[in-house]
């Protein structure tokens, strides 16, 4: 499948500060031992809007985010923040950007204020001012109670919060989130998604990965999906929707031997091939329309083939990877049905 | 987590702040930075106290020990080897707390705290430093205790409170300049086990073929070659001349030049295998 390259229509908020870009990224490469983790990436982030990295584990996500933030070294291509030569000038690039990673970056030695303490100090923020903004960013963050507790108390949720708290002490304009929600409960997440809008609001602009489709969804104004290191998609969550169609029907087949069968008759419903899951007897089908589910099911009774489960879903992560890649989104067992339509209830509320 | 509806703040503009954004960190900064990192140190030490330990009960255990072994064959009696022993037992002290101090470093640099650390816009060298700052407390801890043991024992230092006060200060400014090794070993080693005995296999032979135990002469030539360029008989003579007799002998010049090359070797050395590191 091609690169679906996308121009959002009108001149978005890069118009006002000047032409530079948030990030751009040309052929970002890194090479771990004999393995390509990131094969050649080209980013472009607009000032002032959220753009999401879409892959499972080890798609080269993270790895892209630790170049960006000069943690690791870029091996080929170059990266610019805000005009700004990443390799070039690290310590510019340290003082525009905010890491929050994938795992807690605080100290368990300290308490939450003690953190934000010393992260404000190591920045040059005089002890008074240091003192408010760790009380103003507990308050911000819910944190005011366990603000002297050492950090081994915390559950993994307020943890994900104070690490990104110290991520905006000195209010970075670029702010990158790997994989902020991973792990949480939907109910947090939902508030980590109110955060992150809050940020842009204040004029921030967020790179952030992630690994669900309907976080991509519901943050991003635009997303790449990435796959083993290279870029296989690019597009607003709608047009990535799109070309996986608005639902995918799930359908089990009673006799795995009919799966033959149940593609012809897809096929000659839809005009387009279902996708065989790994397992024997199961279709996933693309549908542009959830009507167009009872067309199938009906030919497929005409047709004589037996079903022993149907549901009718929004397309998961797995299924944009087996549209754009031909491939499962594999190494990647985090994921499960159920918990993606977990969130797809919330989703609906939200929007 | 009640978001941002909170008052309107001032807009984040991204021209301003490339605008704002400085290239290199000063050297004021590097100090601040480094005593925040100092700070973070301390308490840390003070919610782990068992790190106190081998600090508290080493100066005590080889005091006593090593001068009842070695008292009676080295000198004819305890009481005539302690003012030989004492200082050599303070750079042995000083020596081993300066080994944790690589350790330390290998495990710290396993959290993720670090990621944090190295994100920000602060000098690569001040989580190095930083603790090592810090450290100048076990050292004294560690100076103090052997000198308090001598005295329970009998010790009477010929060179007074100001000899002794000396003898402490030049040992921890040996001990935290011969840290600097110790953390370029904790920045290339792969786990904090792998520091601990690289370490070892330098602490043995600088403290035990050095003369903080035994007089040179009763050396074979080939070995006494190596005790006396090895820093630590330095740092021993020069710490008995002063505690004996308050006598700042050459050798404390002698110290002091190594310690300067050793921080001008490893100091950067440290500092380019932390950058490369993760």
């Amino acid at each position: 499948m091609s690169i679906t390259k996308l121009g959002r229509t009108g001149g978005g908020p890069a118009s006002g500060g000047g032409t530079d870009l948030a990030v751009r990224a040309e052929g970002l490469a890194k090479t771990f031992g004999g393995h390509r983790a990131v094969d050649g990436i080209d980013l472009d982030v607009r000032p002032g809007e959220i753009f999401g990295v879409l892959g499972p584990n080890g798609a080269g996500k993270t790895t892209m985010l630790r170049m960006l933030a000069t943690l690791l070294q870029i091996d080929a291509g170059r990266a610019e923040i805000f005009g700004v030569d990443v390799a070039g000038n690290p310590h510019m690039i340290r003082q525009l950007v905010g890491v929050t990673g994938q795992y807690a970056t605080v100290d368990e030695n300290l308490t939450a204020r003690e953190n934000l303490w010393l992260f404000s100090r190591l920045q040059g923020i005089a002890a008074p001012r240091a003192r408010r903004i760790a009380v103003e960013l507990l308050g911000q963050f819910d944190l005011e109670e366990a603000a002297d507790r050492p950090i081994a108390q915390f559950s993994g949720g307020m943890r994900r919060r104070l690490d990104l708290a110290a991520s905006l002490i000195t209010r970075p304009p670029l702010i990158f989130l790997d994989e902020p929600t991973t792990g949480l409960d939907p109910r947090t997440r939902g508030q980590m998604w109110d955060t992150i809008r809050g940020l842009v609001a204040d004029g921030c602009t967020v790179l952030l990965t992630t690994q669900y489709l309907d976080e991509a969804d519901q943050l991003a104004d635009r997303v790449a999906v990435i796959d083993h290191g290279r870029k296989v998609a690019e597009g607003t969550p709608d047009e990535l929707k799109t070309a996986v169609g608005n639902s995918a029907l799930q359908l089990v087949l009673a006799e795995p031997d009919e799966a033959p069968t149940a593609v012809e008759v897809v096929r000659r419903v839809l005009g387009s091939d279902p996708v065989l899951s790994p397992e024997q007897g199961r279709l996933n089908v693309a549908l542009d329309q959830a009507d167009l589910a009872a067309d199938v099911l009906i030919a497929l009774r005409a047709a004589g083939v037996s079903i022993s489960s149907v549901s009718v879903a929004k397309p998961s992560l797995d299924e944009v990877f087996l549209a754009l890649t031909g491939h499962g989104a594999d190494g990647d067992e985090e994921i499960s049905d159920t918990e993606i339509s977990d969130i797809e209830i919330s989703t609906e509320e939200n929007r | 987590m009640s978001t941002m509806t909170a008052p309107a703040r001032e807009a984040v503009r991204a021209a301003d702040r490339v605008a704002a954004a400085r290239r290199r960190v000063s050297t004021g900064e590097t100090i601040v930075q480094t005593l925040a990192m100092a700070w973070r140190a301390l308490k840390k030490m003070r919610r782990n106290p068992e790190q106190f330990f081998d600090v508290a009960l080493q100066p005590i255990l080889f005091t006593a020990m090593f001068a009842f072994i070695f008292g009676g064959a080295i000198a004819g009696d305890v009481q005539s080897y302690l003012p030989l022993m004492i200082p050599g037992i303070l750079a042995q002290t000083v020596l081993t707390t300066c080994m944790a101090t690589g350790t330390q470093l290998r495990e710290d640099m396993e959290k993720g705290v670090f990621d944090r650390f190295k994100s920000l816009p602060i000098a690569r060298i001040a989580p190095l430093a930083g603790p090592m700052v810090a450290d100048l407390l076990r050292y004294t801890i560690a100076a103090t205790l052997t000198f308090g043991m001598g005295l329970v024992m009998g010790y009477r230092p010929g060179g007074g409170a100001g000899g002794v006060l000396a003898a402490v200060l030049l040992a921890i400014i040996t001990g935290w300049s011969l840290a600097w090794v110790f953390t370029w070993v904790g920045t290339i080693a792969r786990s904090a086990q792998a520091v601990q005995s690289i370490s070892m296999m330098i602490l043995f032979p600088l403290t035990f073929l050095s003369n903080a135990f035994v007089p040179v002469e009763t050396l074979p030539g080939w070995l006494a070659a190596f005790v006396r360029i090895n820093p630590v008989s330095h740092l021993v003579t020069a710490a008995r001349d002063l505690a004996n007799s308050a006598l700042v002998s050459g050798e404390v010049a002698w110290t002091l030049l190594a310690c300067l090359i050793v921080i001008a070797i490893f100091a950067p050395l440290s500092v380019r295998s932390y950058k490369r590191h993760m």
